[in-house]
């Protein structure tokens, strides 16, 4: 049952993502691409990545959608569609080279959810197992993300704080007393 | 039958993050409009996370917070918190995306990149 | 009588709980889905969803710039401070079991409880301040 639930909305978000792309109204992407990110997010619950899920939820259809808002309606709000037959087909063959080497890729994948894929047994089971006692938090995600693998935290923060600046740096209007 | 739908069930995740891929990119390098290259990053950026969590998922398993039972099977956090990391810088590069867009429209006054390269020419 | 007063009447009575779930999802963190990315993340909302409805003007006199930029660059010097602390504590960088001279599972609470109230800092302010700017540039 869970596994038709999973596969219905794989078959959803692969349809929205083709309507973003096929769209000219850029109001109407924008809104697409907040539902696109509340549909990812019930996936991600689906897959038992629940934090994941609070924050593309949280992210996706609050803030990247209000900015997306703001910055079209500063804008124009159509797109010129123009026919390109060069470049169409560059990127069809560039997209279908990337598709048949993933999919080729795919087929020697461990299977959906195996237990015994190498990507749980080497690091995984160590964190799973000392994270109750060196740590003592419950969510190990949380106790992977602050403590384990704090430096990659740090740098994540940077990134935002010099995003911020540069926004800030790029577009705020900036009087002589420094307001 | 059954053979197939297992098959099918086993790789349906990766081939749905493929497809996502495929999209973004398409969408990055045919589209002339700013915003559409922006939401075409989004879309591959998203193709990615859905490759990456699908990878971490255990059949049988629960969320990865510790519960009393002894033997519970969690699934894998380590995908959890890479991608965690990696929507929130995603957001900051949509933000700065925007942010440059809105200047060069202020300057160049379209959004049009054929427009912008016209412009630019001597 | 005002179009939008049901809007403006919701909100007023919304904002103050939605600050107020974001706090508890700061602090909760520890114990189940939350942290310091997804509380910032919600904290900005309530002040977002306070500028839609009731004028970026408002929002920009209850929240000045100043103020925002001390929380972009303070709760990144908390989390960085974090780690010089256990330095001067006799650990290596950002080790929060020193911390505690007495316990190192307590000095790891203590140490993942500031860096992830400075994480959620730095992110309210820089979603709040990066709306705030596209929000003033239309207003004008």
């Amino acid at each position: 049952m869970e596994q038709i639930i999973d596969i219905l909305l794989l078959l959803l978000v692969v349809a929205m993502a083709i309507a973003m792309a096929r769209l000219t109204n850029l109001i109407a992407i924008a809104i697409l691409g907040g539902v696109y990110s509340l549909v990812l997010a019930s996936i991600y619950v689906l897959l038992d990545a629940v934090d994941v899920a609070f924050t593309e939820a949280a992210v996706g259809a609050g803030i990247t959608l209000t900015l997306m808002l703001a910055a079209i309606s500063l804008s124009a709000r159509r797109e010129r569609l123009r026919r390109r037959p060069v470049r169409n087909a560059i990127a069809v063959a560039a997209c279908s080279v990337v598709a048949a080497g993933m999919i080729y890729a795919s087929l020697e994948m461990p299977h959906f959810g195996d237990p015994d894929a190498p990507i749980h047994t080497h690091v995984a089971p160590r964190y799973i197992e000392a994270s109750p006692e060196e740590i003592g938090v419950p969510n190990m995600v949380t106790s992977i993300l602050a403590s384990y693998r704090g430096y990659d935290t740090l740098g994540e923060t940077t990134v935002i704080f010099t995003a911020g600046i540069a926004v800030l740096a790029l577009l705020w209007r900036w009087r002589r007393d420094g307001r | 039958m059954t053979e197939a739908l297992v098959f099918f069930m086993a790789h349906a995740n990766t081939w749905a993050a493929t497809a996502l891929l495929c999209v973004g990119l398409w969408v990055i390098m045919v589209r002339g409009n700013l915003f559409k290259k922006v939401i075409g990053l989004n879309i591959f950026q998203t193709g990615v996370f859905l490759f990456y969590i699908s990878m971490g998922y255990v059949r049988g398993g629960t969320a990865p917070i510790v519960v009393d039972d002894p033997d519970a099977v969690y699934s894998n956090p380590l995908p959890h918190v890479l991608i965690l990391t990696a929507i929130v810088v995603s957001v900051a590069t949509t933000s700065l995306a925007l942010a440059l867009i809105v200047r060069i429209r202020e300057s160049y006054g379209t959004t049009e990149e054929d427009d912008v390269i016209a412009a630019d020419e001597p | 009588m005002n179009e939008h007063l049901i809007v403006r009447v919701v909100t007023k009575m919304l904002v103050p709980f939605v600050l107020l779930f974001a706090i508890y999802v700061q602090m909760h963190g520890d114990f189940g889905p939350g942290g310091g990315f997804q509380a910032g993340v919600i904290f900005a909302t309530g002040f977002i969803v306070y500028g839609l409805v009731f004028g970026i003007e408002r929002l920009i006199k209850a929240l000045p710039l100043r103020i925002l930029l001390f929380g972009i660059s303070g709760g990144l010097l908390l989390y960085a401070g974090v780690g010089i602390a256990s330095l001067f504590a006799g650990g290596t960088y950002l080790d929060y079991g020193v911390l505690d001279s007495h316990d190192p599972v307590h000095g790891q609470h203590l140490g993942i409880l500031l860096v992830e109230l400075g994480v959620g800092i730095t992110v309210a302010s820089v979603m709040t301040a990066i709306f705030i700017t596209f929000a003033e540039r239309w207003h004008r």
